[in-house]
């Protein structure tokens, strides 16, 4: 019989930290800009130039570390992490490895209904390193230094996943903890998000871990997925067939869907790490601390259940909403502004979401004045405009957040409530379309339709269908 | 003109003030005083000819507004070459940077600047200031202006030099384990180096940061003490600066010996030349004979001093050299086909021996398996070393010692034997790792005719306590004689 083998795996996040400057310098951390143009005599090392921290890393650092449960190591220090490679322009990376600012703490995961703690080892800050660009066909190489100094936090799982599905939840929750805490945006494509995944493989019921192997560069949930599958099967066919797995850093490439080997642990370089000469230990109060557990944000599950009961949203809606502490920001806004917290959900899940994916926006980017999303709500529940242009307006919300009362106005979208023009219009159909009444009244209802829609047309889109219907329903 | 060389700076400063002589004058008359002198001596790696009439009119303007208004507004002063100085080269006296131009000045220099003071120059050193007789520069040697046969101490030695030989008034040196004292002991000059924090290093081009200190290098301690005054004090863009308050310049030179309790520890005051020795107990005799009370002490753990040091020093420098890699500035060998060769070529190339001793010996400390050896042990060696000065401290107002065990060596006689080069390092070290302020003062002259040196060492932010002790000292000791006139050239 086959044996039966368990997958074990570990993670490596980095997280880019969403400061205004960088980590040891003032320079901008916006993405993109011509290379170089993000630079100072620090981030680019130039001789003489020293590291200044920004305390907002630490601050983050902190935030994240409480939320996932960590103790804090309230005297840490800096080291310095010795290689050369030339987006490192120093040839050391500044990092934390003998006094990290946090560690044992755990993140609490959900897969299937199933509640796992995963520990954490260790989170540490350090700063990023810059990009190189390869001429082919100039057969040269150049860097930029843009991204050099921008502020990362590495957390360090314990080797408590088991399946692809627990790595991604894990990921998940990680990413909700970040953006609800606003210390990252935590995109994979962008790269404010990188995984590392150490894997290896045991027999079921063995306590002892097998040899693990970690792969690199893998920028999607998909791409994780993958490499996990087939790095189990390279690995259990390798032991099926009594070879070796080897210890080493492997590539994922996305094109093919596969890993490659890199380097492996016989060629592991020694750092040298020591601490850092030029930067002070960084010691937090307890004050701070204190502090800043007092900052701590309801997340998502507790908001979750919140607005099931306070909203009476379904569970299904209220995860959906609460998926970003932003749209969960104006949900509440709106909902309390409209009093009617339903119709919020309805707009923001249904016309909200299917607008955001089409421009490929993330809620985060929503920008709008609550209170115009609650008066074109208050302005459909009193009638005073039908669902197909409220649908416009909601849209000119979300893009340029118009206020809806005089958009309406402007594009003539108000209801005409006048009855008497609405009467009028009736007759005329009615004296228009002989033919049409003679139908309905032999039993075709279905020209009822037609007859409605002559009448909206004559009133140009600006009357209420309800009371088209009853009009005509009268007159007929 | 000749007596406006052998001004003190202060002297030349209140002069400018008060209009009795011209910025441009004193600025001019440097400038060619370097050119005529300075072919013997070798102090000076790059002159600031191109800005130099540009400057002068630029503080002549700024006194004349009121802008500069210190007491050393339209002083000239020379610059060691491994602080930044925007346009100007900045090289560490070594190939690897030989074509370097910084973007940026350093702040201690931006500090002069501030205070009207004029940049005369950049002086040789010892290669990233490794090196105690300014031999390992790539460059040139430079002689000591006191017998040209002589080394003039390093690894600030051309601004030791520069001074001695009145090629400027004033300079800037960097002191990381006696860089600054030696060489101002071997060329007769003053030299301090200030409590580790006082002195912004940005912009100091790193040998070992947790060591390394910008301090003055004057004709008087009064002149140190005002140069001292300009450039200290907190800087945001150095983590290790200090806020700790300070005294202005004239308050801390001011005071006597009264009542001062001085020590002096045997460790390092034996197993010297018999001369330098003699030259120490002299000064402390005169010190003790004008209401100091001196006693010999001992001082504990001092032969762990120099391996502690070197261990520390070139662990750090080894990575602080690691950004000269030939990617972004700096030598880049033009035979490398590949990044690694790039990498081992260009470093090959661009260093000199001493410096690749020194990255060697500290790649090898801070490595897998010995970091917790060597590395974790000097720096609990250091943390007891610095607990017998803070007992020291308890007992005494300031330590007296030799800053060298001699007096300048030959030229060409240092470098054979590295080992007993550091061991000569003996006497300036423990001030380093210990973070602490200290002085050099002439206090004789050997009968070889060359300048003995006396150190006089305080507790962390005391820079007043030995400036007053050696501004009292030097009072009695009356004017000290100028190189060239007891040997010429």
């Amino acid at each position: 019989m086959a044996k039966q083998y368990e997958t074990v795996i570990g993670l490596e996040v980095h997280v880019e930290l969403a400061t205004a400057t960088k980590i040891f310098c003032g320079c901008s951390t916006k993405f993109g800009g011509r290379p170089n143009t993000h630079t100072c005599p620090v981030c680019t090392g130039m001789p003489g130039s020293l590291p200044v921290l920004n305390k907002k890393v630490v601050e983050h650092a902190l935030k994240l570390g409480l939320a996932l449960n960590c103790e804090i190591n309230q005297y840490c220090q800096f080291d310095r992490k010795n290689y050369f490679y030339p987006d490192n322009p120093q040839n050391y990376q500044i990092s934390q490895l003998y006094l990290p600012i946090c560690h044992d703490g755990y993140l609490e995961i959900s897969v299937s209904g199933e509640k796992k703690n995963v520990r954490i080892h260790e989170m540490h800050m350090e700063e990023d390193a810059g990009k190189l660009v390869h001429d082919e066909w100039e057969d040269c190489s150049l860097v930029d230094y843009n991204r050099s100094g921008v502020p990362l936090l590495e957390i360090v799982s314990e080797p408590d996943m088991r399946t692809a599905d627990e790595v991604i939840a894990y990921l998940e929750k990680l990413r909700m903890l970040c953006r609800y805490l606003g210390v990252s945006d935590c995109k994979l494509q962008e790269g404010s998000m990188r995984a590392d995944v150490n894997l290896s493989v045991r027999e079921v019921g063995s306590q002892k871990l097998g040899t693990r192997t970690e792969m690199k560069n893998l920028n999607s949930f998909k791409a994780i997925t993958h490499a996990i599958e087939g790095e189990r099967e390279r690995q259990i066919e390798l032991l099926t067939e009594h070879r070796e797995v080897v210890q080493e850093t492997r590539r994922w490439d996305d094109n093919k869907e596969s890993s490659y080997g890199m380097r492996s642990k016989e060629d592991a370089k020694d750092y040298r790490y020591f601490p850092d000469p030029d930067l002070q230990p960084v010691v937090i109060s307890d004050d701070w601390l204190k502090e800043l557990r007092g900052l701590q944000p309801e997340f998502q599950e507790e908001r979750e259940k919140r607005f099931q009961k306070d909203y009476g949203l379904s569970e299904y809606d209220a995860g959906i909403l609460t998926q970003s502490r932003h749209l969960a920001d104006i949900f509440e806004d709106v909902a309390g502004l409209s009093g009617y917290p339903k119709k919020t959900a309805n707009w923001l899940m249904g016309e909200g979401l299917r607008i955001l994916k089409e421009k490929g926006m993330e809620p985060e980017e929503l920008s709008f004045t609550p209170e115009h999303l609650s008066d074109l709500i208050l302005a459909v529940e009193h009638g005073e405009i039908n669902h197909g242009n409220a649908r416009l307006v909601f849209e000119q919300i979300l893009e340029a957040d118009v206020d809806p009362v005089a958009y309406m106005e402007e594009h003539g979208m108000k209801v005409i409530t006048d009855d008497g023009a609405l009467l009028t219009a009736v007759n005329e159909v009615l004296a228009e379309n002989p033919n049409v009444v003679e139908e309905f009244h032999s039993g075709k209802e279905k020209v009822f339709g037609f007859l409605v829609g002559q009448v909206m047309k004559k009133m140009k889109g600006k009357a209420d269908p309800g009371k088209v219907n009853e009009a005509l329903r009268g007159r007929i | 003109m000749e007596q406006l060389f052998h001004m003190s700076a202060l002297e030349l400063g209140r002069k400018i003030r008060t209009g009795e002589l011209l910025v441009r004058d004193v600025a001019l008359s440097y400038m060619e005083r370097i050119k005529e002198i300075d072919p013997m001596i070798h102090a000076f790696l790059a002159l600031n000819e191109g800005r130099l009439e540009e400057r002068i009119t630029e503080v002549e303007a700024g006194i004349r507004e009121g802008r500069y208004t210190g007491p050393l507004a339209g002083v000239p002063v020379a610059v060691k070459d491994n602080i930044c100085t925007k346009g100007l080269f900045t090289t560490c006296a070594s190939k690897m940077l030989e074509d370097f131009i910084p973007a940026y000045d350093a702040e201690a220099v931006k500090r002069m600047e501030a205070e009207g003071m004029i940049l005369l120059g950049k002086t040789n050193m010892d290669e990233f200031a490794m090196g105690s007789t300014t031999e390992t520069s790539y460059f040139q040697i430079t002689v000591n202006p006191w017998n040209k046969e002589h080394v003039p101490g390093g690894s600030s030695g051309g601004s030791c030099a520069a001074v001695a030989a009145r090629e400027a008034p004033l300079a800037l040196g960097s002191d990381t384990g006696g860089s600054i004292r030696q060489p101002s002991s071997y060329c007769g000059v003053c030299g301090l180096k200030p409590t580790y924090g006082r002195v912004s290093r940005y912009g100091l081009i790193a040998f070992a940061s947790s060591l390394d200190q910008i301090g003055p290098v004057g004709k008087t301690v009064g002149d140190c003490a005002a140069l001292f005054e300009i450039i200290a004090g907190n800087d945001a863009k150095d983590s290790t600066s200090s806020n700790h308050p300070l005294e202005n310049g004239e308050d801390l030179v001011s005071g006597g010996l009264q009542g001062m309790r001085i020590g002096i520890p045997e460790e390092l005051a034996d197993g010297i030349d018999a001369e330098v020795k003699k030259g120490i107990l002299g000064a402390a005799q005169v010190m003790k004979e004008n209401g100091a009370q001196v006693e010999t002490f001992s001082l504990g753990l001092t032969d762990y001093l120099i391996p502690a040091y070197y261990i520390i020093a070139c662990a750090e420098a080894s990575s602080n050299l690691e950004r000269f890699d030939g990617v972004k500035y700096g030598h880049r060998s033009k035979t490398a086909a590949e990044l690694h060769e790039m990498y081992r070529k260009s470093r090959q190339e661009g260093f000199g021996a001493e410096v690749k001793r020194r990255i060697l010996l500290g790649s090898f400390v801070l490595s897998s398996g010995y970091y917790d050896a060597y590395y974790l042990k000097a720096l609990k060696a250091k943390a007891l070393i610095k607990q017998e000065f803070d007992k020291a401290f308890e007992q005494y107002d300031c330590i007296l010692a030799p800053a060298a065990p001699s007096t300048a060596p030959r030229v060409g006689v240092s470098l054979s034997d590295p080992l007993k080069m550091y061991l000569s390092d003996i006497d300036t070290v423990a001030v380093n790792l210990c973070g602490l302020p200290a002085i050099s003062v002439p206090c004789g002259i050997d009968s070889k005719g060359l300048p003995i040196g006396m150190q006089v060492i305080g507790n962390c932010f005391q820079e007043k306590k030995i400036l007053k002790a050696a501004a009292a000292y030097e009072a009695l000791r009356g004017a000290f004689p100028v190189a060239w006139d007891t040997v010429g050239f």
